[in-house]
């Protein structure tokens, strides 16, 4: 900010950008200085995406201009942006699995026309950069056999292959354990001590104070702060994230020790591949939360699904109070199963249908909201608007189309649709997968809360999610997920972090 | 250049949206005109006047709009439900064939009933056939994920080769001196006209009636709610308890039915027997005006009109000024890609870099 020291090489004024009536980026002006990890914090919706895709032209901002080492980018340009030193590695990786690591780093650095690749120069090179940031991958290994710390290393090592000295990564530790997100650290440290600049970008606070030298929050589309990371602390970032002081919900562990079994998964195989369930077993106990963590893509959506009656098991059982469970929706539901899928736009609600018919979707063919076969509309709709109410569905009105729903909003309805019986009764089981992904602050904080009211109401509830903060504030129960198999569950006061991480590289036996 | 979904979609534009594609149609087709050296206002009263002019002009082209009205609705049916059955005009045709199979006067007498129930028979066999036809493409790609685009469309050439091959033999017509038709309808089956010394018949009513009864149906059923859901989005449909399998069985049915029917119609009120040439593609047809209509089934009734006025009233513009008829297959083409586009329009906006 003084830049008394050193020009900064990267300087982004005046930054704005709109989406039709909402405004994703509002005058945003920040500096980078060589040798700097800038940490770039917000919630979900802050807009930091936006303007990091300004910055590597995959937008053109309505106003503003960006400076890169003293010269001004030409916007909308990604070429451009490459061209100045600009890397970008993205949450999800955009890399191909069928293909070596060399080749995958070479994809796109060569001329079209060049008649032949040159493969030696090419791995030499990779080679030394790769020594350089100690980034240690071997160049004729497949990507698809690799894990997926080492899938983020060639993203980062594609961005240094092709001259980039300011770096962006978007949610790094997403997808990572918190052994690798270590590992990445340290890797990210050398760099800089090379001389690269980083922003690191993150809705993550202890991460970003671990990481970053200076930090900059964005909140719905303003820069509301930046500081020192030396100079400020986790609350207060939180404060300026958030906009008011949020206390988390006060979990209070469930005390009665052996609550009867409502759901019981007994060695279940089933689906292949990455999403698959390898032997898996687990009790579901009423008035009890079991959380499973897991970094995604272990085997989580099997679980899911399987408890949402869209998949069966191949082998083992699963019995619900007793009985073997159907792979129907209507069933489960009938059986007091109330399901809460994780990606809520894509299989929660059907977006182009009116909020009461989605309302109501998972009961419609109950006797109370159907006779012969027609939908009885009044009791329907009279159900619909007792969601509406009871679970605080703002913004659309029941007969607008359920994608006008902001995303707290429609988990709101989801909620609702599962959790409010017609008869007034609560369900026996809670399958809520990623229930708070994407939401911001306050609907977590709801969302949690109705998951907790609904335990001590006598449910049981199955949480699976990847955020640990969440399993260790809501688990009463905590199992962990890795390769399609589950670790016993245990008493969340029998973890600890670190014996989480392990879990989640699978580090420890399942048996 | 993008598109950006707009905030929110105004009512005056979605309005708005049908008028600009008329004038867009009118002045595309209009250049046609002047190309083909025939002036403009003269040529476009005398297409105005064929179609709708008059009581005998109205009278053809509502007697054009029965077999449309069906076929639109089996295409509006079974594309809500993203089942895109291009087979409409085979199924057309096997309906066709069912219904003189059941009514027909086979060996000069044909079955012996009462003339209502033989009329019932005739619209039961029509409709199972066409919805059979439909089946079997419907569940391969629901259990196999074959592309119906494909299998409805190559049907329709086998069924049409089938019936081509019925015409010349088992239900050849002997009294036809050689051409390929078959056997006439019982005259008692024909259905009767609704005005003296027109064609039109009361098939029209029937269609209308079907309309409106398969609109009730997507509306205010459970079935008519599996059908929007699962075209919507499969996977939530499949989250909230709607059986796949059988609503897509379901649709195939009433899809494949309706478009069955629409041959059973055609022939008890206008042809009275199948010929190979009965149906200048209404199939295809159907598609255009169910995508006008945007799958609705009671607008589709106002589609269905305004592509028949169009078809009989070029017919008789032609005559008068000497533009070729196929300005009426301009009209059709260029007014269907103007309301899609303009429909998007109102949705979305364009930004241009």
């Amino acid at each position: 900010m003084e830049g008394t020291a050193a020009p900064p090489v990267l300087r982004m004024q005046g930054i704005t950008r709109r989406f039709g009536s909402l405004v994703a980026n509002d005058d945003i002006s920040l500096q980078l200085a060589p040798g700097e990890v800038l940490g770039l914090l917000g919630e979900n919706g802050a807009g930091k995406s936006t303007l990091v895709s300004i910055l590597f032209g995959h937008y053109t901002p309505d106003a503003g201009r960006i400076e890169v080492f003293g010269r001004e980018l030409p916007l909308g340009q990604p070429r451009a942006a490459l061209a100045a030193g600009i890397g970008m590695v993205h949450q999800h990786f955009t890399l191909a699995d069928n293909l070596t690591v060399l080749d995958n780093v070479v994809l796109g650095t060569e001329r079209f026309w060049q008649p032949f690749s040159r493969r030696s120069e090419a791995r030499a090179r990779l080679l030394e950069v790769g020594r350089r940031f100690g980034l240690g991958v071997a160049p004729d290994a497949l990507v698809g056999t690799l894990s997926v710390g080492e899938r983020q290393r060639v993203e980062i090592l594609k961005a240094l292959y092709r001259g980039a000295r300011i770096l962006i990564l978007d949610e790094p530790t997403a997808v990572l354990t918190p052994q690798e997100s270590e590992a990445l650290f340290a890797t990210l440290a050398g760099m800089v001590a090379q001389g690269l600049s980083i922003i690191f970008i993150s809705h993550k606070l202890a991460e970003v104070l671990r990481v970053a030298q200076r930090v900059v929050v964005l909140r719905a589309g303003r820069v509301v702060a930046q500081a020192a990371t030396a100079q400020t602390h986790a609350s207060e970032l939180a404060r300026w994230m958030v906009g008011q002081e949020v206390a988390p919900p006060q979990a209070r562990p469930s005390e009665v020790a052996q609550r009867p079994v409502v759901c019981a998964l007994q060695g279940v195989h089933t689906g292949s591949g990455r999403e698959r369930l390898a032997g898996v077993s687990l009790e579901l106990r009423a008035g009890e939360i079991t959380a499973v963590a897991g970094v995604s893509g272990n085997g989580q959506l099997a679980l899911a699904e399987l408890l949402c009656g869209l998949r069966a098991a191949s082998a083992g059982q699963v019995l619900l109070a007793g009985e073997p469970l159907r792979a129907q929706p209507a069933w489960l539901v009938a059986h007091g199963v109330a399901r809460i899928p994780e990606d809520r736009h894509g299989v929660g609600v059907v977006g182009d249908l009116p909020v009461w018919e989605n309302a109501v979707s998972e009961r419609l063919r109950s006797p109370l909201f159907c006779r012969g076969g027609w939908i009885r509309r009044q009791a329907a709709r009279a159900h619909a608007r007792a969601i509406e109410q009871a679970f605080d569905v703002r913004g659309a009105g029941l007969d607008a189309p359920a994608r006008a729903l902001s995303g707290g909003n429609m988990q709101k309805l989801i909620l609702g649709r599962a959790l409010h019986a017609p008869d007034g009764g609560t369900p026996r089981l809670i399958v809520a997968h990623q229930p708070t992904w994407g939401l911001d602050v306050g609907a977590v904080a709801y969302v949690q809360q109705q998951l907790l009211a609904a335990r001590d109401a006598g449910a049981a509830v199955l949480l699976i999610s990847d955020d640990l903060d969440e399993v260790l504030a809501l688990g009463d129960q905590v199992a962990v997920m890795h390769g399609g198999h589950l670790t016993p569950a245990r008493h969340r006061q029998d973890w600890t972090r670190e014996s989480i991480g392990m879990a989640m590289a699978g580090a420890v036996e399942t048996a | 250049m993008r598109l950006e979904k707009r905030q929110a979609t105004s009512a005056l534009a979605l309005a708005l949206a049908p008028i600009g594609a008329v004038a867009f149609t009118l002045l595309v087709s209009s250049l046609l005109v002047l190309w083909a050296g025939a002036p403009l206002a003269p040529t476009w009263g005398a297409l105005v006047k064929g179609g709708f002019g008059s009581v005998f002009a109205w009278s053809e082209t509502l007697t054009r709009a029965t077999p449309l009205i069906l076929t639109g609705l089996a295409a509006a049916v079974a594309f809500r439900a993203r089942l895109y059955n291009i087979g409409a005009e085979g199924q057309l045709y096997a309906g066709a064939i069912a219904a003189v199979a059941v009514g027909g006067m086979h060996g000069g007498a044909g079955f012996e009933a009462h003339p209502a129930l033989l009329l019932a028979g005739m619209f039961v066999a029509a409709a199972l056939a066409g919805a059979l036809l439909l089946l079997g493409p419907a569940l391969l790609k629901a259990r196999l994920g074959v592309d119906e685009v494909v299998t409805t469309l190559l049907l329709n050439f086998i069924v049409l080769l089938a019936v081509s091959a019925l015409l010349d033999g088992p239900m050849k017509d002997p009294t036809a001196l050689g051409w390929p038709q078959s056997v006439a309808l019982q005259s008692e089956l024909e259905l009767g006209k609704l005005v003296q010394g027109t064609r039109v018949h009361s098939g029209l009513l029937l269609a209308a009636a079907l309309a409106l009864g398969v609109w009730v149906l997507m509306k205010y059923s459970v079935f008519g709610f599996d059908l929007r859901a699962l075209g919507a989005n499969a996977r939530a449909a499949s989250f909230a308890g709607v059986p796949p399998l059988r609503t897509v069985a379901c649709v195939a049915l009433l899809s494949g039915g309706v478009a069955g029917l629409a041959g059973a119609i055609e022939v008890a009120g206008r042809t009275s027997y199948v010929t190979l040439d009965m149906s200048p593609g209404y199939g295809y047809s159907g598609i255009v005006i169910a995508m006008l209509a945007r799958l609705h089934p009671i607008a589709l009734l106002g589609a269905a009109v305004f592509v028949a006025g169009v078809l009989v009233g070029a017919d008789s513009m032609s005559r008068l000024v000497g533009v070729p008829t196929y300005i009426a297959d301009v009209i059709v083409a260029a007014s269907l890609v103007s309301v899609l586009v303009a429909t998007l329009l109102a949705q979305y906006r364009v930004r241009w870099k």
